[in-house]
């Protein structure tokens, strides 16, 4: 499970170009990690290529954190 | 200048007459290119003409959304990325407005902007993720001036500027450009089938004093797609001898 979090915040990491250190749990894509909107739509097209899942866009309007991801992503990955 | 080398370049509607000369050209400069169209013998044809390594068939039917989804994955995956993306599909239904039917207005749009949108929109998420991507999409003068008879063909055209310049302003960031290239009369296979007397009334309207050439309009192509052009997006290159001055 903590691999999840893992994949997540690598990705994070990766698409953003931030620190590793920054992207903690409670951060949010956008306040903290310096986001817009495009990055926001990257993140998740990374995520559902990633996982292999597909986040609707209603999630997708809801993940705004690194957790908000997680919780998402290990909801849905089977 | 405009060296296209290692550069992977889809191209809808190949098997026509300007898609051939712009996938020629493209070609030319060093790309690697996808040709795409309804027409298999048409698109292998062609191939076999350019022959080689750098050439590769994919056919695909645009009005047909799973096609589309399905022709960016064979696309991506001949080419490894596709870098140019040419929207250059396209077809009229001529009839004057009164009498357009709901069949003909919808088969313009499904094809022409339904198609492209899909097309586009799956195969920009790759440039995204890229930071490196080149989309030029014909269109046509008659979408900015209007033509009587071809209010569905017009429509379509003037909605591919308005998707393209607000895809433009949208991932600029990601070194993605979204321009188009509008035509005015150019001789093949579209206008091959309209009488003298239109014709004679055009060529009056043009000012080079002859019809365009499909390699007027691949060399306009040819000029967007390159990585020298990337300081230029949203924009509409008009390739049509003067015809409309915009
Ligand atoms: N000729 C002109 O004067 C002129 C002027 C302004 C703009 N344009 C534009 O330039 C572009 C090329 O036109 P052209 O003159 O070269 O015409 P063309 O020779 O008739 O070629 C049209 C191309 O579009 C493809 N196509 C049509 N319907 C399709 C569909 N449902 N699915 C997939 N592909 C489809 C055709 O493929 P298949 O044949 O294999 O079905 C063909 O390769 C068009 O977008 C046109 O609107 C042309």
């Amino acid at each position: 499970m903590s691999d999840i979090a893992e994949r997540v915040k690598k990705i994070v990491v990766e698409h953003l170009g931030v620190e590793e250190e920054k992207v903690v749990e409670t951060a949010s894509f956008i306040d903290d990690l310096g986001a817009d909107s495009l990055d926001q739509v990257e993140l998740v097209m990374a995520f559902e290529e990633e996982f292999g899942v597909e986040i609707p866009d209603s999630a997708a309007e809801k993940i705004l954190t690194v957790k908000d991801a997680i919780d998402f992503i290990k909801e849905n990955v089977a | 200048m405009f060296d296209l080398t290692g550069k992977g370049a889809l191209v809808t509607g190949a098997s026509g007459g300007i898609g051939a000369a712009i996938a020629k050209a493209l070609h030319g400069n060093g790309a690697t290119v996808a040709l795409s169209g309804r027409k298999v013998a048409a698109l292998e044809a062609l191939a076999a003409e350019l022959g080689g390594e750098r050439v590769h068939v994919v056919p695909g039917e645009l009005s047909d959304s799973a096609q589309v989804e399905a022709l960016a994955e064979t696309a991506e995956a001949a080419l490894g990325a596709v870098d140019i993306l040419v929207n250059n599909a396209g077809l009229t239904r001529d009839m004057l407005f009164m009498r357009l039917s709901d069949e003909m207005w919808e088969e313009v749009i499904s094809v022409n902007l339904n198609g492209t949108f899909r097309l586009t929109r799956a195969i920009t998420k790759g440039m995204m993720r890229r930071r490196y991507g080149r989309v030029v999409t014909i269109t046509s003068v008659v979408g900015t001036m209007g033509n009587a008879g071809q209010a569905n063909y017009a429509a379509s055209k003037a909605a591919l500027v308005g998707m393209s310049k607000s895809l433009a302003q949208e991932i600029a960031t990601r070194n993605v450009t979204v321009n188009c290239v509008a035509p005015g009369f150019i001789q093949t296979a579209m206008t091959d089938v309209l009488n003298d007397k239109i014709k004679e009334a055009t060529l009056a309207k043009i000012p080079a004093n002859r019809f365009g050439k499909a390699e007027d309009v691949a060399a306009a192509v040819a000029f967007l797609a390159s990585g020298e052009a990337g300081y230029i997006t949203g924009q509409t290159l008009h390739v049509n001898g003067g015809m409309a001055m915009i």
